[in-house]
């Protein structure tokens, strides 16, 4: 296996690098298309939340003014841009679900037998995923915008590559954790152990502040949370601002979670060399 | 960055053209804030009396009146050096006014004393005081000058006063303490919000009688949240907003068919509101978050709210 890296470092332009990623990048689209019932689950599933649990929690909001926003919002205009983040979360969830499954079947054993040098093919993989993960983003902020939660029309712009950052972010650690898993069943795992965290255990539902109120301990898990922050970045994106904080946070943590996948992956000293490969 | 500095140039280029200044009173800190409506922020806070309410300009835009309820007296205050120049004799607790189109008299409502006060500006002297009913609150003149009309919070009524004879005309019953009485911009219909009835009556100012009777609903709100106060309409009469009290909203209603079109969320308990002269911003004052909330009228949304003094209860918008 240590072969083929080899002759990647030596030999290729960047017109077979760009082939590799349209390999890569066309599968994932594929398998995206193929899978309408991900897109609609995907797109159902922070629906659902804003329909219904929104709806519910309109009260607890309009009490105090919060920046990025200049005056009082209804609660389902402050939890969108947790729900988008909610959508890349399990968007990179789903993307290691399916490298297990392509461990568990045998077909990563064709990714890893590229001659590619093994993290380009999985930054390729990422930067895939991510770009599935921004298109159920816009179909899901144009059914919010159906529902009168309109940001201003360059927000939608710019949150673009904040989406970028976080879906990186989001995907990576997804990739970090599919290296640790062995076997499909063992996706419920991580259901429970990181999204539901993750996701309760942020800024995306509540503003800190109110979390603050309530438990300083809770407060402090969120304020150490990194999706916190993918959502923060997503919000100040979506209202044509940065916040420098969240941004620091995102490259940062998508560098570390990069990396850790990278060297998870690698065959000399990575997880899946203790494992006994990736054949499956 | 360069995104920041975008969002800040979106924020402020629409306005830069307005150079609007808001004066807001600010019912339990005995203050006036100065909004800059260029800037989006208060730039200055004034001491007034106690308990200022009701706020209006002079027809000139030179003078602001203020109605200092719990020192009895109206105040008169420059706008250019926004010192306070002089009182005019308002008789107990004014709450709230109206200026006559002609910009003199002012027709003042006593809340204690169920008069109302009608004072000569230039000479600032009473010219007569009339009865009305019990707890007299909202106030409005005709835009042809001959109807002055009054309500009163325990009568449950809307009075009208005949501009030359200053005798009560007519009284029109509505619902549960009615606050604030607008006139359309053609005299065609006064309207009249009933806090506790938590309705707008719509009335024919000829005949009298109510033509039409507004209710509203808020998802998630109670019906005793509902509480109507502040009404204003375009300078069209296409469109009136009202304001929803403790519901926190103010209903946009289609004058046409008297359905409220869009609820729009601003601070808590809000109270009164002022266009700007070129009807791009409505304010609102919201008693109980302290701040004022500006919506962009041709879009229908609320685009800021601004923080300024305690409880405020009246604003007023002048051009620079």
């Amino acid at each position: 296996m240590s072969v083929p890296q080899a002759i990647g470092r030596d030999g290729f332009g960047p017109l077979q690098y760009l082939i590799c990623l349209r390999g890569i990048a066309w599968r994932e689209a594929l398998r995206f298309v193929h899978q309408r019932e991900r897109f609609i689950s995907a797109l159902v599933r922070p629906l659902v939340w804003l329909f219904i649990f929104a709806a519910g929690f309109r009260q607890i909001l309009g009490v105090s003014i919060i920046p990025p926003y200049q005056t009082y919002v209804l609660y389902e205009v402050y939890v969108t841009p947790g729900l988008i983040a909610m959508i890349q979360l399990f968007n990179g969830m789903q993307s290691s679900l399916s490298m297990v499954y392509d461990r568990e079947m045998g077909n990563m054993r064709m990714l890893l037998v590229s001659p590619f040098p093994r993290w380009y093919l999985l930054t390729s993989k990422l930067l895939a995923s991510t770009v599935v993960s921004i298109l159920q983003v816009y179909a899901y902020l144009f059914i919010a915008w159906l529902w009168g939660i309109e940001p201003p029309l360059w927000g939608y712009v710019s949150v673009l590559p904040a989406l970028a950052l976080s879906g990186m972010m989001l995907g990576s650690l997804g990739m970090l954790l599919s290296s640790a898993i062995r076997q499909l069943e063992n996706f419920a795992g991580v259901m429970n152990f990181v999204i539901f965290p993750m996701f309760f255990a942020s800024s995306a539902l509540y503003p800190l502040w109110l979390v603050q109120q309530s438990s300083p301990v809770v407060y402090t898990i969120c304020w150490l949370n990194p999706f916190t922050y993918a959502v923060e970045l997503i919000r100040f994106a979506l209202y044509i601002e940065i916040d420098r904080l969240s941004l620091a946070v995102v490259v940062v943590m998508t560098t570390v979670f990069t990396t850790g996948a990278i060297i998870a992956y690698d065959p000399a000293r990575g997880l899946i060399a203790r494992r006994g490969g990736g054949g499956g | 960055m360069k995104w920041a500095a975008f969002g800040l140039w979106l924020a402020v280029a629409p306005v830069t053209a307005l150079a609007y200044t808001a004066y807001v009173t600010n019912e339990r800190d005995n203050t006036i804030s100065v909004v800059d409506l260029d800037q989006m922020k208060t730039v200055k806070t004034l001491p007034v009396g106690q308990r200022p309410r009701g706020i209006t300009m002079t027809k000139d835009g030179s003078q602001i009146l203020v109605c200092a309820s719990d020192d009895d007296t109206i105040q008169i205050i420059d706008a250019a050096t926004l010192r306070i120049v002089g009182d005019l004799p308002s008789g107990p607790d004014p709450e709230t006014f109206a200026l006559h189109v002609s910009g003199n008299p002012l027709y003042v409502s006593n809340e204690d004393d169920n008069m109302i006060t009608v004072i000569d500006i230039p000479t600032r002297k009473v010219l007569a005081q009339v009865p009305t009913g019990v707890e007299p609150e909202g106030m409005a003149v005709s835009p042809d000058g001959q109807t002055i009309v009054n309500t009163s919070e325990t009568t449950n009524m809307a009075h009208f006063l005949d501009y030359r004879t200053r005798k009560l005309a007519a009284a029109v019953l509505v619902d549960a303490r009615p606050r604030v009485a607008v006139f359309k911009h053609d005299g065609s219909e006064v309207w009249v919000s009933s806090e506790l009835g938590g309705t707008v009556s719509v009335i024919d100012p000829v005949k009298h009688v109510v033509t039409h009777k507004i209710a509203f609903q808020v998802q998630g709100l109670r019906a005793e949240a509902i509480q109507p106060v502040g009404i204003r309409f375009t300078a069209d009469d296409s469109t009136a907003f009202v304001a929803l009290g403790p519901a926190n909203r103010i209903a946009v209603i289609d004058t046409d068919t008297y359905k409220v079109k869009k609820l729009l969320l601003v601070g808590q308990r809000v109270w009164q509101m002022a266009f700007t002269p070129d009807q791009k911003y409505l304010l609102t004052t919201n008693g109980l978050s302290n701040d004022i909330s500006v919506i962009d009228v041709a879009n229908l949304d609320v685009v800021k709210s601004i923080q300024v003094g305690r409880l405020p209860w009246g604003v007023v918008v002048s051009p620079k």
